[in-house]
């Protein structure tokens, strides 16, 4: 099967085979590589420090990063791989992030998904949450200041909006009109802590009104609902209405990080939600709908498996860092 | 009784608990779950939700919460998951909390414990050394454990103390030392340094996780005939002046040593001081070993070449001892 066309954000999606291709193959990708990490090299002792992945998530970042166009400012979350497979950043720099290598986007000053790239227009996210939505803010605002219809998309987890940074970013964008998309992945769970114990209403979206912000809540788990409800989020920003939130109603299938159990989890959710796999019923409506047939899925599968083989491969085989470059950076070299 | 760092820190709050009921919890993940580190773990169960309080992802909220609780008379013990997210309670700690007494006579008996430093491959957020911050802000007490017995002592006497202390545990220190701690009323006095190593040649002043640094290169040194004595701060905010001036005053060498950076760190501060008081006893110029200037990278190289350890803390204390 060979790669579908970028789709433009105007196109028809409901019944797009292209998107639904597409998706797909960002999806598979994003939980083949995350599996690898953590289920692979994190308990091989390859990958030293935390591993935070999207396991259930993927319908998001890929519905919402296949909206954007490509001059749009995207500030991810931890969950949101995907977001840089669609921007072209190769899985093998993604392998050798994690790993600590020079060939990661961080070059090893940093791992996980603490990276970033400008060029790509990826802000990096710090590890303190919520601390991007200030910033999407002031991305925003120069989008806006320099005349573009561009936008900023701005990521974040239901436990983030407990943070001030989160209602100061929000009330910001909000009374100087910028073009901000907020996307919540509203996984339901914390660290440990329920939703109960995070926020006394029942959705993240129920706070945005509070703002003058528009909101609505989506099945995150359904990509093509997400993508529409995208799309109308960026036409919003884009008309220069101001912000606009989505709240992706969506379960972190997995724990918080790669040492974390998760046994506060009850059984039934795990349940419950494995039914609603993003990515299982992204091909169940491929093949209702015979976009593809069951054979091209499998090879699908088959090349993102061999592509990530290569990847880690590639990744295992970069340096780690030599200790001299420990003082390069701090600053602009002069 | 033989126990971890970890497990000292759990007995302390736990004994303090159990002795006024105006002592609670409160903190991300600490109660169901046990906390990030598992300090908690199992004082939900023994005192209850009203006493151990999982709360959102809200840092300022949790400080402001302490020190409200605190000025009604209850003595919070707030946890930052990390130390390096006290930055979002910053002004509530360093405005609020600190400026209390001084400004109109109440007082802010409240303890925040932040687990703080690397070795860990947590890479620039998980593994930061914030104590200089604190130090920086009158007001507050800074506390930094290295030993077991030394942080039950201290956590005990920080939740009775009546001014809001700061309570450093160094994450690298959790699991890996056991010692004897002992049982039961115990306390370590705040603002009280020790001589944890008696010597003669040179002095390293040092608290946390690099006071086992100065051990490791103190045993190497005496095997070449150089005598250190080694002063674990244990209370970085009040300083202990005068345990260290004395030590200065015996050995006449110093060698100030912590895993911070080195701009704006305690020891420019214990340099100072040593300058101002202790200048006529020394033989020769005060050298510091600390981190380099930059933030904890992650990958193993660059993070093993960014913390001060036992080689390079005996690199320089050969220099100093020849000097
Ligand atoms: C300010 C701050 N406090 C604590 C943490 C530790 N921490 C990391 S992720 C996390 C949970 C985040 O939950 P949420 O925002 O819902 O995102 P999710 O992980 O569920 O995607 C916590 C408490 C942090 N990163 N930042």
């Amino acid at each position: 099967m060979s790669a579908p066309a970028v789709l433009q954000p105007e196109t028809d999606m409901h019944t797009d085979r292209g998107l639904a291709l597409q998706a797909l193959r960002y999806m598979a990708t994003m939980r083949e590589v995350e599996d690898r990490i953590e289920r692979k090299l994190y308990r091989q002792g390859k990958i030293v420090g935390g591993v935070y992945v999207g396991r259930g998530q993927e319908a998001i970042s890929v519905g919402v990063g296949l909206s954007a166009t490509p001059d749009d400012v995207l500030c991810p979350s931890h969950r949101d791989l995907a977001l840089f497979l669609i921007r072209g950043v190769d899985p093998r720099q993604i392998f050798a992030q994690y790993m600590g290598r020079v060939g990661g986007l961080t070059r090893g000053k940093d791992g996980n998904m603490h990276m970033g790239d400008i060029s790509r227009r990826i802000v990096s996210i710090i590890s303190a949450m919520a601390a991007s939505v200030p910033v999407a803010a002031g991305a925003a605002l120069a989008l806006k200041y320099r005349g573009t219809q561009n936008i900023a998309y701005c990521f974040f987890g239901d436990g983030a909006t407990s943070r001030g940074d989160w209602h100061e970013g929000l009330n910001f964008a909000a009374v100087q009109k910028l073009p901000v998309v907020y996307v919540c992945n509203n996984n339901q769970y914390a660290y440990s802590t329920p939703l109960t114990k995070q926020m006394a209403c029942a959705n993240v979206s129920d706070r945005a009104p509070g703002y003058g912000i528009p909101a609505e809540i989506v099945d995150g788990n359904d990509v093509f609902a997400v993508h529409r409800a995208a799309q109308r989020a960026a036409g919003h920003a884009r008309s220069g209405a101001g912000p606009y939130l989505i709240e992706c109603k969506t379960f972190r299938m997995t724990g918080h990080s790669a040492h974390d159990a998760a046994e506060y989890v009850p059984q039934s959710l795990w349940d419950e939600w494995k039914e609603k796999d993003p990515i299982t019923r992204l091909e169940k409506k491929i093949l209702e709908k015979r976009w593809a047939k069951r054979e091209e899925i499998a090879r699908l599968h088959a090349g993102i498996r061999q592509e990530v083989d290569a990847a880690i491969e590639w990744a295992e085989k970069s340096p780690y860092p030599d200790a001299s470059e420990l003082l390069d950076g701090v600053y602009e070299r002069s | 009784m033989e126990m971890t760092y970890l497990e000292a820190i759990r007995q302390g709050i736990r004994e303090e608990m159990t002795r006024d009921s105006g002592v609670f919890l409160l903190g991300e993940d600490i109660g169901v779950y046990g906390g990030a580190f598992k300090i908690t773990s199992g004082l939900l169960q023994e005192f209850g939700e009203k006493r151990v309080i999982d709360t959102p992802i809200s840092e300022s909220a949790i400080v402001g919460a302490a020190i409200g609780a605190s000025l009604m008379g209850l003595r919070p013990v707030a946890e930052m998951q990390f130390a390096d997210f006290i930055t979002c309670g910053y002004d509530q700690i360093v405005n609020f909390a600190a400026k209390c007494r001084y400004r109109w006579g109440a007082a802010v008996p409240m303890v925040i414990r932040a687990p703080s430093g690397g070795g860990i491959h947590g890479g620039p957020f998980h593994s930061q050394n914030p104590e200089a911050w604190f130090v920086h802000t009158p007001g507050l007490k800074v506390v930094a454990p290295a030993t077991a017995p030394d942080a039950k002592g201290l956590i005990k006497s920080a939740i009775r103390d009546n001014d809001p202390v700061l309570f450093f545990e160094h994450k690298a220190l959790y699991r890996r030392i056991k010692e004897d701690v002992p049982d039961g009323d115990f306390t370590v006095p705040i603002g009280k340094a020790a001589v944890v190593r008696q010597g003669r040649d040179l002095s390293i002043i040092t608290y946390g996780a690099m006071v086992h640094v100065a051990r490791e290169s103190a045993e190497t040194l005496e095997k070449e005939g150089i005598s250190v004595e080694i002063v674990d701060l244990r209370t970085l905010a009040p300083l202990d002046e005068d345990t260290v001036l004395a030590s200065v005053r015996k050995t006449s060498k110093v060698l100030l040593l912590h895993e911070d950076v080195l701009t704006g760190g305690i020891g420019g501060e214990l340099a100072g001081r040593i300058a101002e008081k202790a200048f006529h006893d020394l033989d020769a110029p005060i050298v510091r070993v600390a981190a380099p200037d930059t933030p904890v990278p992650y990958s193993p190289p660059l993070e093993e070449a960014f913390l001060p350890n036992a080689a390079k803390v005996t690199e320089r204390a050969r220099w100093l001892a020849r000097y």
